[in-house]
């Protein structure tokens, strides 16, 4: 158990450092210059340089890297070109909506979908089953963008149940919060709660033709005490990779249903940043994910090592 | 059987997590007094000091409301007095003298006098400046404070533009002790202050109830980012936004013409959109090859497929609004037989050119249109798409395209076809030499002859193909009124806006 976090640990600070160069290279290659950018078509080539200078691009690029890494191993993300505040303070910002949004919609794609996935085993290949296979894979098939519009056109425009989009900061409430976010959070788990519907399902059928199964049976336990002593515990495990999988994209690869949602989150941090140029800013943000990703990826390690005895042993 | 305890128990957790959902929606809305107006834009301004940036986003938000100059350009696109009550000029053009109000005072309480706008325009023109518009400033010799309401200007030639140029938002007058702060939260004289900003989502702002002027009629003001014009629409429909000065989806337009709750209303911007030429590439350099492709232009079906019919067709680049116009869409009109033979008499055959298209749809929509236009007299073309700083740096900066579409919002920017080093590459020594003699010229009639000599200049060359004004698509509840119809600069100025029922 040691040997594996000890194990975890280091491969993250493998992965974090490769990221870091691979993130800062790929900014650099990127066409477009910041100062430009933020000075437009009358600016002259000296308020260029000025402001140039005044951001550190004026440095070389391997200066400019052990500066920035330096500072962010101080816990120091630097300083938006564009914004004029700390990375850390706009990260913060908008994690408020995006960590919200990506754990409401989580729970509700694991509130949805694992029972149906649960319901749909347990009635294979019986109108329930054949129900749930029908929409969970129209849940997969429909286009998230498109789901929020249809969504923010019914809930928003026609019945004004809820807001259209935006969001009014969780200074105005939870109520208020939540509200802002619960279309958002539908848009995103229908296809996830699909996903999870269909491995839950599938890994939990593979799990009820097992031997071990066929002997708990032959011991005098019902069906139903097999499947929720037995054969959950172990169909289980591939459901929690998928969601670990998941969390990430939640949280980062929602840009497009920010946008129909006009939801100042994470993903429309990057694009914004991306088009601004606002270099540290990317790194920054982009950095953050990956780290999440990695640190999540090592969580669902411990987290099979907690379901599963056999991974707890070194091998 | 067994089957059946899973499933009551999966129902149920659906059950349960639908209903909780469903309990958090509340419906209703608050329809109180309305002296607040929610207004949408599309892009969010990267910070919101307006001398520091040249994002037209900035000033949309702070231009007229938070940040005021010794002059101001009203919605007709005139100057009128700002912060200076009037200005007297000396006979040779050379000394501007402005008298400034008394009793005005910053947000944050610090009074204005004539030592703060010195500051603001010797700030501008420094050495380390990052101002957008210092080049327009390049003909001030320099800014002495006669008495604390007297501020005396100093050129090195006559410069006529002058009360024109220190009311653009660039030249905000900014209070010395907290012009490096502006950028978070600006301090300025303006009849509404800076409340909070929402990264991403808002910015709030408040009446400034010690305003030396006419007290607005809102008492708050937001501003919401949302740059998604499907979203925009919805959040329009849907009562969320009381207005969007600038709606980016003419196809939708419809929809709203055909509801009483809204006004639409169709202005002009500053925006000249041209499909650049570069002048310096071979063989677009001869005038025979661009006068071709200025008669494969059908400006028309340009207008009709890229804006939906909204938008006026453009001759030269100069906006019809403005003094000394001349309509020159007639210059070379759609003849696809006359640029055929122009390209044939140049001996241009198998011509590929590369047109670079930056991302808002009227370059998209129009390129694609352009395009095919070309092909027709036999001109191929490659699209690029490009973002906007990849087109900051690879047409405006490096000049490396054949053609481009983009609208130079900039009024009044007859220049840049002056300047050294331009992304047209258009060197031509005539029109330079009207050019100077317009900077200097002071007298009226004579201006409004130079001006129409420039477009005229500008149209025969072809230097480019001249396209159309870019529309200012306005949409917003029908019990709104005062927001400006126009454009010709950059801005939401909300000190005349009022709900009437």
């Amino acid at each position: 158990m040691i040997r594996a976090v000890a194990l975890g640990l280091v491969s993250l600070v493998v992965t974090l450092i490769v990221a870091s160069v691979l993130v800062f290279a790929a900014m650099q290659v990127l066409p477009g210059d910041p100062a430009q950018v933020m000075l437009g078509v009358n600016a002259q080539p000296d308020t260029l340089a000025a402001l140039r200078a005044e951001l550190g691009l004026d440095q070389p690029a391997v200066a400019r890297y052990l500066a920035w890494i330096s500072g962010f191993l101080a816990g120091d993300l630097g300083m938006s070109h564009t914004y004029g505040v700390p990375v850390a303070e706009l990260v913060g910002e908008r994690l408020a909506v995006s960590l919200p949004l990506a754990v409401l919609a989580l729970a509700l794609s694991a509130a949805v979908g694992l029972p149906l996935g649960m319901w749909a085993a347990a009635r294979r290949g019986g109108f329930v089953d054949r129900a749930v296979l029908f929409f969970t894979q129209l849940g997969i098939a429909v286009p998230n963008f498109w789901l929020a519009m249809l969504l923010v056109l019914v809930f928003a425009v026609t019945w004004r149940w809820l807001p259209p989009g935006g969001f009014p900061g969780w200074e105005a409430g939870a109520g208020a919060g939540v509200r802002a976010l619960v279309l958002p959070a539908v848009a995103l788990a229908v296809p996830q709660g699909a996903i999870l519907a269909q491995v839950m399902r599938q890994s939990l059928i593979d799990t009820l033709h097992q031997d071990f199964v066929r002997t708990a049976r032959a011991k005098g336990l019902t069906r139903g005490e097999a499947l929720r002593r037995h054969a959950l515990r172990n169909a289980i495990i591939p459901v929690l990779s998928v969601m670990g999988l998941q969390f990430p994209f939640l949280l980062a690869g929602t840009i497009i249903v920010e946008n129909v949602f006009f939801l100042p989150g994470l993903g429309r941090l990057i694009l914004q940043a991306v088009n601004q140029r606002d270099l540290i800013v990317v790194q920054g943000v982009v950095m953050l994910l990956v780290a999440s990703v990695a640190a999540v990826n090592f969580a669902v390690n411990i987290a099979y090592a907690l379901v599963d005895p056999r991974l707890r042993r070194p091998a | 059987m067994i089957g059946w305890r899973v499933t009551r128990r999966g129902a149920a957790l659906t059950v349960a997590g639908a209903l909780f959902f469903c309990g958090l929606i509340v419906s209703g809305q608050a329809f109180a007094q309305r002296a607040d107006v929610t207004i949408g834009v599309r892009l969010e301004p990267p910070h919101l000091d307006p001398t520091a940036g040249a994002a037209a986003a900035i000033g949309e938000i702070t231009y007229a409301n938070i940040f005021e100059g010794l002059t101001r350009i009203d919605r007709n696109g005139a100057v009128a007095p700002g912060l200076a009550e009037r200005w007297d000029v000396s006979d040779d053009g050379l000394t501007y003298t402005f008298h400034v109000r008394a009793g005005v005072s910053f947000h944050d309480g610090s009074p204005f006098d004539a030592g703060d706008a010195r500051f603001s325009l010797e700030r501008a023109i420094a050495a380390d400046s990052v101002n957008p518009q210092k080049v327009l400033l390049e003909p001030i010799e320099k800014v002495e404070v006669v008495d604390a309401h007297t501020l005396k200007v100093t050129l090195k030639r006559p410069t006529p533009q002058l009360p024109f140029v220190l009311g653009l938002p660039a030249l905000a007058i900014v209070g010395e002790e907290t012009a490096e702060n502006n950028r978070a939260n600006p301090n300025g004289t303006g009849p509404f202050r800076f409340a909070r900003w929402m990264k991403g989502d808002r910015i709030d702002l408040a009446r400034n109830d010690r305003y030396w002027g006419h007290k607005p009629a809102l008492s708050r003001a937001t501003f919401r980012v949302i740059d998604d014009p499907t979203a925009a629409y919805a959040a329009l429909m849907a009562g969320n936004i009381d207005a969007y000065t600038n709606f980016p989806a003419p196809e939708s337009l419809p929809q709203f013409e055909a509801d009483p709750r809204f006004d639409v209303v169709i202005g002009r911007t500053e925006g000249k959109t041209v499909l650049a030429i570069n002048n310096a590439k071979k063989p677009l350099d001869d005038i025979r090859v661009r006068r071709a492709i200025a008669h494969a232009i059908d400006r028309k079906a340009i207008i009709d497929g890229a804006l939906y019919g909204h938008g006026e067709p453009i001759g030269s680049h100069y906006a019809p609004q403005n003094p000394g116009y001349v309509d020159l869409t007639g210059r070379y009109p759609h003849d696809p037989e006359a640029a055929r033979a122009l390209l044939k008499e140049a001996g241009v055959s198998d011509l590929r050119l590369r047109l670079v298209l930056p991302p808002p749809s009227y370059a998209r929509r129009a390129g694609e249109i352009v395009a095919g236009q070309l092909r027709d007299v036999g001109i191929a073309t490659d699209i690029v798409q490009v973002e906007w700083a990849q087109w900051l740096t690879e047409v405006f900066r490096d000049k490396q395209y054949d053609l481009s579409i983009v609208a130079h919002v900039e009024p009044n920017d007859l220049d840049i076809y002056a300047r050294d080093d331009y992304y047209f590459n258009y060197h031509n020594a005539e029109y330079r030499a009207l050019y100077a003699e317009l900077s200097a010229e002071q007298d009226g009639e004579k201006r409004l002859a130079l001006l129409r000599r420039l477009q005229e200049k500008l149209a025969d060359d072809a230097v480019n193909g001249f396209l159309f004004l870019l529309p200012k698509i306005g949409v917003w509840d029908a019990k709104l009124h005062g927001l400006w119809e126009n454009a010709p600069i950059p801005a939401n100025d909300l000190t005349e806006v009022r709900w009437e029922y």
